[in-house]
């Protein structure tokens, strides 16, 4: 058990940049929410999961819709604390403790707001360790665990419960409700025990944000190379030292789709990387061999200062550095790769993990 | 009869003036230094131009300031209004308060009076609740006597202004005439937190700009001057004195978009890379169709996250004031600190004690500048390869600007730029126009009359097309309202973004057009 303050959170939402993999929504505005909560309501409880009964309601706190919305109507705060509430109405038990639905981006930070105000701890523990776009690309789903009774509420006081067949159902009626809601909503969906929470979630992964935040913040000021520090921190690869020479971006059917290319620099001179994104980041190739693919991590970091760069933060001429990090072994299960491999995305290779692909690649 | 126009460009050591004639060429030029209370400065420069020149003063028409009286205020956070904060937005927004994520300093200055109100708007127009008038009638009698200048924002006045229209109505019939409101809409575009900070700001610097903008009126006045008063703005355009008061935020960024334009106008290119080197630092920008390229990201000003637009630049440690240390025979530092405006005391070749960048240009025999046998025994050697990098500082910087590996342009101005060859690796070709020191002033100067609308566009309903045209027409007109030339006017720049994840394909169309100051023989004054 921790009390998190606002430092942490600071450190944790540079963190949840990096592991939102270029998407995910800027935490920018999830950080504030946790910020402001905090100084009025106090600091949060982290508990591990090994901490919670196993018999414990344990509920994620998220946001579904559009983030520019979130940008401009940013919620009030009382629509999250209905959706538990409803919840815990329907299934007739208190809500024991919170988590991220997702580590990276800007639903890492949500939960934080809601526990400052409800009193209820945050449990270290997603179902993605990283960022993705779907509903269903929650390590959950790979156990089975159903995403209703979900509960969708906006700020105007409106909540919708939805008690759907399965995920796709959910996600068609959840997307058109949210549109008539204002574009934006806050959900308390994928109910479960905490026992089901330790079996099919990803575990410690606030702590591990916090620390890659906090490496980065410490290697600033004492002057040593941040990169280094990151990759020991998330066990990650460098993939690829070079400078963005050319950026296609274009949004199809609501997503950022494209493709960055890197020149080589230092030790890469004389080679091309090619990173494809859809929301996040997918694959980074060079021109003999793929170095790393979904659902392992492809991080794009400021050479400098080791910050994590989003895909709309790429720029012409900006100085970077790629790294791969390994994704949690749920996810490289054959399930887990039909899930969020990268066949689903539309790409035609067989999933290899990244550990394998630096070491050798494969040739194209 | 030959008419003339001042323009002057206040910077962080020098304020630069010139005074054009109608053809815009210099007929004098200056640089004074920045004074602490910018003004001193300003009349010292404009005095020395208008008595070199030695042109009937009835003849100067019009005075152009680009001055950094607002941004200086805002950084110091001194001489700021008495500021009220009303945000329309609840039950929506609570859970992030205005001001939160600003410094604390500021949050105290401006955080005094916040206020916020059920009201607001969703992405497609339609109200989230009502508006609460009764509690800005209430908010109104409570402010009385305690504020001189209210910020209003309301959630997505970027799609409807109603509701920040109607508050306004309301403070001004409570309170009169003389309190000062911002409206959000006015000055920002979609992401509610940085318009309001940017609201918050503009409402901040309103005596400020009142005061810059009387005491340059008296200036000229002093000077037996009755010119038309124009300010400088972050696009490179021009507005007038009350528009200046209303929105002097838009002053902020106005002095490197002065040296891009002055740069353009100097050289007669439209698309370049231009860098300026100053005594501290060497910005570098990029023009596009004669303007400044903006940024894209998210611009802090004294720390307050905002999102208008400010010119795109990269700033590099490199100026004629930096300083080099040698460590041995091999190894050396270049900057970022720099002796600054007191390069002419402190260089070596000035008969100072420093080793500067400018010492090290002299020594090569690139420029021969003060007594070259003062740096004549340092290591020839050594100071190639500082040199080399100095050079290589400003080609990265270039290349941090580019959009694409093609070789440009690039254009060098600033009383600096003798630090830099004639050949950079990634230009085409590099030029060094004339009066090139003054550049900014010139900017300043010759800086044409825009108008802008930004608007969400639903463009299932109304179609792509018709969206343009309706967005084009509207700042065109504009345009002509804020004074230019209608038949000089041309759309500079069109953007269309389209919102992700919204449904009938809202679209954000932003639409500039500029033109001439539109010629008036009788002199406005404001």
């Amino acid at each position: 058990m921790r009390k998190i303050g606002k430092q942490e959170i600071e450190d944790m939402a540079i963190g949840a940049a990096l592991l939102g993999t270029g998407g995910g929504g800027d935490p920018y505005i999830g950080k504030l929410m946790a910020l402001q909560a905090i100084e009025e309501y106090g600091e949060v409880i982290l508990l591990d999961p090994e901490e919670v009964p196993d018999d414990a309601l344990v509920v994620p706190s998220s946001m579904m819709g559009a983030p520019t919305v979130m940008l401009e109507k940013a919620p009030s705060g009382e629509e999250a604390i209905r959706a538990f509430n409803q919840l815990e109405e329907y299934l007739g038990e208190k809500i024991y403790g919170t988590f991220p639905i997702e580590a990276g981006g800007v639903n890492s930070m949500l939960p934080f707001a809601l526990a400052a105000r409800l009193g209820i701890p945050v449990i270290d523990a997603d179902g993605m360790g990283r960022a993705f776009p779907e509903l269903q690309m929650v390590t959950f789903y790979l156990d089975g665990i159903s995403a209703t009774p979900a509960i969708i509420a906006d700020e105007k006081g409106n909540t919708a419960l939805l008690s759907t067949i399965d995920n796709v159902w959910t996600e068609r009626i959840a997307r058109s409700a949210t549109i008539q809601m204002g574009g934006s909503v806050m959900c308390a969906m994928y109910s479960m025990t905490a026992k089901d929470l330790k079996k099919s979630g990803i575990t410690n992964i606030l702590k591990l944000e916090e620390e890659i935040g906090k490496s980065i913040r410490l290697a600033k000021i004492n002057n040593v190379n941040p990169i280094e520090k990151i990759l020991e921190t998330v066990n990650g690869f460098e993939l690829f030292k070079g400078k963005v020479i050319d950026i296609d971006r274009k949004t199809e059917s609501g997503f950022a789709k494209g493709v960055a290319t890197f020149e080589g620099l230092e030790q890469n001179k004389g080679e091309n990387l090619k990173l494809r994104f859809q929301n996040e980041h997918l694959i980074a190739q060079t021109n003999e061999k793929v170095l790393c693919m979904t659902p392992d991590l492809i991080a794009v970091l400021d050479s400098e200062t080791g910050l994590p760069i989003t895909t709309e933060g790429i720029r012409y001429g900006s100085r970077c550095v790629v790294i791969g990090i390994p994704c949690h072994p749920k996810w490289r299960t054959e399930k887990g790769i039909a899930t969020v491999g990268p066949n689903y995305f539309g790409y035609d290779m067989a999933y290899t993990p990244v550990e394998e692909l630096v070491k050798k690649g494969v040739t194209q | 009869m030959a008419t003339y126009r001042i323009g002057i460009d206040v910077g962080g050591t020098h304020t630069d003036a010139v005074l054009l004639n109608d053809k815009n060429e210099v007929i004098s030029e200056t640089k004074a230094s920045t004074t602490e209370d910018v003004a001193t400065g300003i009349y010292h420069a404009m005095h020395k131009i208008v008595s070199h020149a030695n042109v009937p003063k009835e003849n100067i028409k019009y005075a152009m300031l680009g001055t950094t009286h607002c941004t200086n205020a805002i950084v110091e956070r001194k001489r700021l209004n008495q500021v009220a904060v009303v945000r329309i937005g609840a039950p929506a927004t609570l859970a992030v308060k205005p001001l939160i994520g600003v410094p604390n300093d500021l949050r105290e200055l401006l955080g005094e009076h916040v206020f916020l109100v059920r009201g607001g708007h969703e992405f497609d127009g339609r109200e989230i609740v009502e508006l609460d008038e009764n509690h800005l009638y209430e908010i109104a009698n409570e402010l009385k006597e305690k504020v001189d200048s209210i910020a209003i924002t309301s959630v997505f006045s970027p799609v409807s202004k109603a509701h920040e229209e109607r508050a306004a109505e309301i403070f001004q019939e409570v309170l009169g005439d003389s309190i000062a409101l911002s409206l959000s809409s006015e000055i920002g575009s979609v992401g509610l937190l940085e318009r309001e900070n940017a609201t918050i700001l503009n409402a901040s610097v309103i005596n400020v700009a009142k005061m810059a903008a009387e005491g340059f009126i008296d200036a000229l006045k002093n000077e037996g001057i009755q010119a038309k008063v124009f300010f400088g703005q972050n696009d490179g355009t021009l507005m007038s004195v009350k528009y200046a008061m209303k929105y002097p935020i838009f002053t902020v960024a106005c002095g490197p978009t002065n040296s891009l334009r002055g740069a353009s106008y100097l050289s007669e290119l439209s698309d370049a890379i231009v860098v300026d080197v100053g005594g501290t630092t060497s910005d570098v920008g990029v023009l596009v169709q004669s303007f400044p390229r903006e940024s894209s990201l998210a611009v802090e000003i004294g720390g307050a996250r905002t999102n208008f637009r400010m010119p795109d630049l990269v700033s590099i440690g490199l100026g004629g004031g930096t300083i080099i240390k040698i460590e041995d025979e091999h190894s050396f530092t270049i900057g970022p600190e720099s002796v600054g405006y007191r390069l002419p005391e402190k260089g070596l070749v000035f008969g100072g004690d420093t080793l500067t960048t400018t010492d090290v240009v002299v020594a090569l025999g690139k420029s021969n500048l003060g007594d070259v046998k003062k740096v004549s025994h340092l290591d020839k050697n050594l100071l190639d390869k500082i040199y080399v990098r100095m050079v290589e500082m400003v080609e990265e910087a270039i290349d941090r600007m580019k959009t694409s590996a093609d070789p440009v342009p690039v254009i060098l101005v600033g009383g600096g730029s003798i630090l830099l060859p004639e050949t950079l690796k990634g230009a085409s070709h590099v030029i060094r126009p004339n009066h090139s020191g003054v550049a900014n002033a010139i900017g300043s100067a010759i800086a044409q009359v825009s108008g802008q609308v930004e608007k969400i566009f639903v463009l299932d309903e109304i179609g792509r097309a018709a969206a343009l045209q309706s967005a084009k027409e509207q700042a065109i007109k504009e345009a002509v309202e804020a004074g230019a030339e209608p038949s000089s006017v041309e759309i500079v720049d069109i953007e269309d973004v389209p919102l992700a994840y919204l449904p009938g394909n809202a679209t954000r169309v932003r639409v500039k057009a500029a033109g001439d100051l539109k010629y008036q023989s009788e002199v406005a004054t404001h």
